[in-house]
Formats: C-alpha cells, structure tokens, sequence
C-alpha cells in the first residue's frame, strides 16, 4: 500500500511534519520552497493563456488542440508537482476524467451532427442545413481543435493522477 | 536552412542519445533524454516543421520527463544492467 506523504521526487526536502490532509497516497507531494510556489503559481497562468492561443488559433497556424491540450495538462501538473495538496482544491481529481469524458462526448457530438443531415463523419458543410459551408467549414474545425483540447487536458492530467498514486484510488 | 546549426545540433543530439543509454543513474538519463527531445524540437523548427516541433517540445521535453519522473520514484534511483 502506497501511503507515503514524503517527497520522492525532491527527496527529503519535506520540512516539518505532514499538513493535515496532506496524505493523497501520492508519490509526490508539495516541494515546499517559497520560491517553487511563487513561480510556479505565476508561471502557470501564462502556460494556460498560451495554451488557449494554441488551441484557438489551431485551424490555420501551427500548433492546434493536441499541442494546447498538453500545455494544459503540463500546467496543472506543475501545480501538482509544486504545490501539492492545495492544487486537488483547484483542480479536483475527479476533474480530469470529467473534462476527458466531456471533451470526447462533444468531439462525438460534433461528429455525428452532420451524420443527422445525410452527410459523413465530421463532414461539418453539412452539419446545419442553410448555413454557408465555408463558415460551417471553419467552426467546424475550431470546435474539433477545442474539444481535442480539452480530451487531451483532461486525459493527460488524469494519466498523471493514475500514476502519482501507483493507481489506488 | 542553416547547416552549420543543423550540422552541431546533430552532433549534440547523438552525444545525448549514447549519454542517456549509458548513464548510469536513471535521474540523470531522465534529464538528457529531456535534453534531448528539446534539440530535437529545434531541429524540427529549424527544418521547417514548427507543428512538429511545438509538439515535441510540449510533449517530449514537457510531459514525458514528468512521467518518466514518477515511474523513476517507484524504482530504484541506480541502474542494475
């Protein structure tokens, strides 16, 4: 049974005993290091917004919701790795699965639409009869590069979560 | 396409690849191989692939060190063979 609070990662640079609450069972904890938290807490919000720029302007430069979706990913797990225990408030483990399942079921979703009006998978000209296919072309993709997004976040982050507590739930 | 970049990019890009199969500790192999995906990340730039390149840096240089970290706290830090 893994029940470990201390850092291995960091090896031994735990001080003091164990917050309350702070055993997750995870292999990694919280680094604790005034300056880790200070960058890592003001690092991540410009990860996120580059991320966002990736995600959003997928469709016609590099990059795209593959490449966003695991910068997301990375952020949240530099929260983990960093702050430990206070990044499961901000980002639950639960979240994860949630945004990987709410991403993959929208991707779906979105597929299938055009399916409804006698055309093929992912065929977004025909996904809303009446409406201009080169518009319906262009939101199309950017709906898909956002949903990819938000499968590979929520996928990467779980896959972490799995692996952080040697699979125990 | 500036050679002479390629030409030491590839040459730092294999004297990581032998150090990260030679090394004997697994932390430090963690770290080149980390080193490793980001020169290749700006080979692939630098050939003229920025898709590619921003998904290896994210991914290689990013996520796959991460993981590779938490796999290494379940092991040993040494290597055996």
């Amino acid at each position: 049974m893994i029940t470990r609070s201390a850092n291995r990662i960091t090896g031994g640079h735990q001080r003091g005993p164990a917050r309350p609450g702070s055993d997750m069972g995870s292999m990694t904890s919280r680094y604790d290091s005034l300056f880790v938290h200070v960058v890592a807490k003001g690092i991540v919000p410009l990860v996120q917004i580059f991320a966002f720029y990736v995600i959003t302007h997928g469709h016609y430069s590099p990059g795209g919701g593959f490449q966003g979706g695991v910068m997301l990913a990375a952020s949240i797990i530099l929260l983990r790795i960093s702050i430990g225990e206070d990044s499961y408030q901000r980002f639950p483990r639960e979240a994860g699965l949630a945004i990987a399942g709410f991403g993959s079921l929208a991707f779906a979703l979105l597929g299938f639409a055009s399916v409804l009006f006698g055309g093929n998978f992912l065929e977004y000209a025909m996904a809303v009869p009446g409406m201009e296919p080169d518009t319906l072309r262009y939101w199309g993709i950017f709906f898909a590069e956002v949903f990819i997004g938000f499968l590979v976040w929520g996928a990467l982050v779980a896959i972490y979560d799995a692996m952080n507590t040697g699979g125990v739930e | 396409m500036i050679w002479q970049l390629d030409f030491w990019l590839m040459l730092i890009l294999i004297a990581a690849a032998v150090t990260a199969l030679e090394v004997r500790d697994l932390l430090a192999a963690v770290g080149v191989l980390t080193g490793y995906s980001f020169l290749m990340a700006l080979l692939f730039a630098e050939l003229g692939a920025p898709d590619v390149a921003l998904t290896e840096a994210a991914l290689g240089a990013g996520l796959t060190g991460v993981f590779l970290l938490v796999a290494l706290a379940f092991l040993d830090r040494r290597s055996e063979d």
